[in-house]
């Protein structure tokens, strides 16, 4: 059993985080304090870093300086068997689900079950199924998964991600590829998951409307800082430029379309003397 | 997959593996006929060895009975001195015959044991006396020339 | 710019990666080691893999192998011929099959066939992040993935190289026997005096378990070493063809030199 921890209201603490990849720094600086119990967004740009900074907090990637911790357990500190129990507690949605593609649906969902449980297999099935029905599936189960759509895939993944019960479900970008409707039964799904299991949610997207109307508290990710926070109500009454551009999708704005280059002039040599 | 037909396939996949080894260890191999497992040493002493090889036959009466084990050159009496791995089963006497000889024109040379017929056997160990050496076909030829020319002369 | 020093660096870099991917294989051999619990522990792992590497190898191994037979068997009585030894035709058969044809050609055939499917199957799991996720999910994809497959083909390869060897002796035997008309008591009893199990067949079997050590690392390495995109698995399948075609020929020959040293 594990140790009973003076348990706080923040199932995860990220404090002064900073990530180098190749020398480039990409996370300078995070602060994030997640409740437990809430569903939260980590919004940006692509490239500004969000999906690494959930991997640091998955303990994938080591951060450079600063600390995460998850229910007390610091991450960066943490030997492999220790992360390895955490781990037990989280699920983690990959972008494109990442089912395993030589098992059917149904071993997939089952997997982590065998891994770590002495379950009789008659105790798995129906743990399965059940899993399975929570995300409208359970007729699915023979499929492979190279016989789903991008939706279904993604549910199935989810269904796996909960297997164990998760106290942390981590989501990287759950909402890139879908149409419409698989997107509003994904974000629903999210919500819904959430509050059944009792668990705390991450979510890493770029999706802002979905976003807004299933979630409890979102931060803004530029070049590695976190620019803003809030409440949905607060960030869609924010006036602050980033985010005014985000949510009404703007082009123009402190978010720039070019990738930071030298001056033009110097670039195509104007001025310069040819030969 | 189903988990009993994989099974089935490794199961049999196995058994092929390990009746390949097994037919190349007895069939095709010597594991069967000239295992020898209990095995005395006799030793021999030849002037010249010719082209004898470690691990070649040791023949009685054209039977196997044994292996070469080991050639080496004694700098004491400028000999060959060969070690025979001889099968225990089989005792020869002590005034047993070794020679060198050659399986057909151009095979490959083993120790032939013509048995004598003493009381006596040779005990493990032991070397055998009296040894013939290989036929060397340079020697054999000048040897033949040499004589045809003495020949001539002779008849003059 | 013709700079005979870029030519040198360049050298100099193709060394040192050279060496550091060698050094990082043999990092990732321990690992396997150390992780191979599971594989043992629970067969059907294992077992599934020697299904994947051995038994869907069997045909072209079966079948490559009485085809060699049959061509040395045709080569070796033409030679023979020429010098009225044709009961011979057992020794030269079996001596070239068990000492170097089996193990080396059954080992090129096993790299092309099963070491490029396992490194396509580990690279594509990677591309897909089934390797992430499954890390996230506290199982370690070394235990799991990399290690029963390693063990699968070591387990595999010898078994194969054997069979190839004992089909290719059919094959010599059906031409030269069958087909010919050599005497079938002198073929196989030339054979069996001139085929010693120890210093031919082990060593025969030696070589086969050495070159499925090896095709097998190269191939869990290439996969899970692979850069995950569609290019980069099609690379690493092409590099696990080709380094261990370069290998088993050169692990031949190093193992050839120490077990046969004809005296």
């Amino acid at each position: 059993m594990e140790p009973v921890r003076l348990s706080s209201d923040h199932l995860v603490d990220v404090s002064d985080l900073h990530f180098n990849y190749d020398g480039r720094p990409v996370l300078q600086g995070i602060n994030m304090k997640i409740r437990r119990g809430s569903v939260v967004a980590i919004m940006g740009g692509s490239g500004c870093g969000k999906t690494t900074l959930l991997r640091c907090i998955g303990g994938q990637l080591r951060p450079s300086s600063g600390g995460v911790s998850v229910d007390g357990l610091s991450i960066a500190a943490a030997s492999q068997s220790a992360l390895y129990a955490l781990r037990r507690r989280m699920g983690m949605l990959f972008q494109f689900g990442a089912l395993f593609t030589d098992l059917s649906v149904f071993e997939n969902v089952a997997f982590p079950l065998r891994e770590h449980t002495d379950l009789s297999d008659e105790l798995i099935r129906d743990l399965v199924l059940m899993k399975l029905e929570s995300v409208g599936l359970r007729g699915a189960r023979d499929l492979m998964p190279g016989a789903l759509s991008g939706g279904m895939a993604r549910r199935v993944a989810l269904a796996r991600a909960i297997a164990l019960d998760p106290m942390l479900i981590m989501y990287d970008e759950p909402f890139t590829g879908l149409d419409p409707i698989a997107l509003g039964v994904i974000g629903e799904l999210i919500r819904r998951l959430n509050d059944a299991l009792g668990a705390t949610s991450i979510m890493v997207t770029h999706d802002v409307q979905e976003s807004l109307q299933i979630v409890d508290y979102i931060y803004f990710l530029n070049g590695g800082r976190v620019v803003a926070e809030g409440t949905p109500d607060q960030i869609r009454a924010s006036d602050d430029p980033f985010v005014h551009q985000f949510v009404h999708a703007k082009s123009d704005g402190p978010v720039h379309f070019d990738y930071p280059a030298a001056p033009a002039a110097e670039d195509f040599r104007l001025g310069a003397a040819h030969g | 997959m189903n988990r009993t037909v994989l099974d089935l396939w490794v199961g049999l996949f196995v058994a092929m593996g390990l009746a390949a080894i097994l037919f190349l260890a007895l069939k095709v191999g010597n594991l069967s006929s000239a295992h020898l497992s209990d095995t005395y040493v006799l030793q021999a002493k030849f002037d010249n060895i010719g082209g004898l090889k470690v691990r070649g036959p040791v023949k009685s009466a054209g039977v196997l009975v044994g292996r070469i084990a080991d050639i080496r050159f004694d700098p004491a009496s400028y000999e060959a001195v060969v070690t025979l791995n001889v099968d225990g089963r089989y005792r020869f006497p002590k005034d047993t015959f070794a020679s060198i000889y050659t399986a057909g024109l151009l095979g490959e040379q083993y120790i032939g044991l013509d048995v004598g017929g003493d009381e006596k056997m040779l005990q493990a160990g032991e070397t055998i006396a009296k040894t013939q050496s290989a036929v060397v076909l340079e020697k054999l030829i000048s040897q033949f020339l040499f004589n045809k020319a003495s020949e001539g002369q002779g008849s003059k | 710019m013709a700079d005979p020093l870029a030519l040198i660096r360049r050298l100099g870099a193709a060394t040192v990666d050279r060496i550091w991917r060698l050094g990082f294989a043999s990092r990732f051999l321990l690992a396997i080691f150390v992780h191979s619990g599971a594989a043992f522990r629970r067969l059907p792992l294992t077992l599934r893999e020697i299904y994947f590497s051995g038994v869907l190898s069997l045909l072209i191994i079966l079948v490559s192998g009485l085809f060699v037979g049959l061509v040395l068997g045709l080569q070796g009585y033409e030679t023979l011929q020429r010098y009225g030894s044709t009961e011979a035709l057992g020794i030269l058969v079996a001596l070239s099959l068990v000492r170097e044809l089996g193990p080396v050609v059954a080992g090129l055939l096993f790299a092309s066939r099963a070491g490029s499917s396992i490194t396509a199957e580990i690279g594509l799991m990677k591309t897909t992040e089934q390797l992430k996720a499954m890390d996230m999910m506290a199982v370690n994809p070394i235990a799991r993935v990399v290690a029963p497959r390693f063990w699968g083909g070591v387990i595999s390869m010898p078994l194969l190289a054997a069979m190839f060897s004992a089909m290719g002796v059919f094959g010599g035997w059906l031409i030269g026997v069958v087909l010919i008309g050599v005497d079938d008591g002198a073929f196989w009893s030339q054979m069996q005096s001139s085929v010693d199990f120890r210093y031919d067949v082990l060593n025969g079997i030696i070589k086969s378990v050495v070159f499925g050590f090896a095709v097998s690392l190269i191939a869990v390495f290439e996969g899970y070493d692979s850069v995950p995109t569609a290019e980069g698995v099609s690379r690493a399948i092409t590099r696990t063809v080709v380094t261990s075609a370069m290998t088993i020929l050169a692990l031949d020959f190093v193992l050839t030199s120490f077990m046969f040293r004809g005296n």
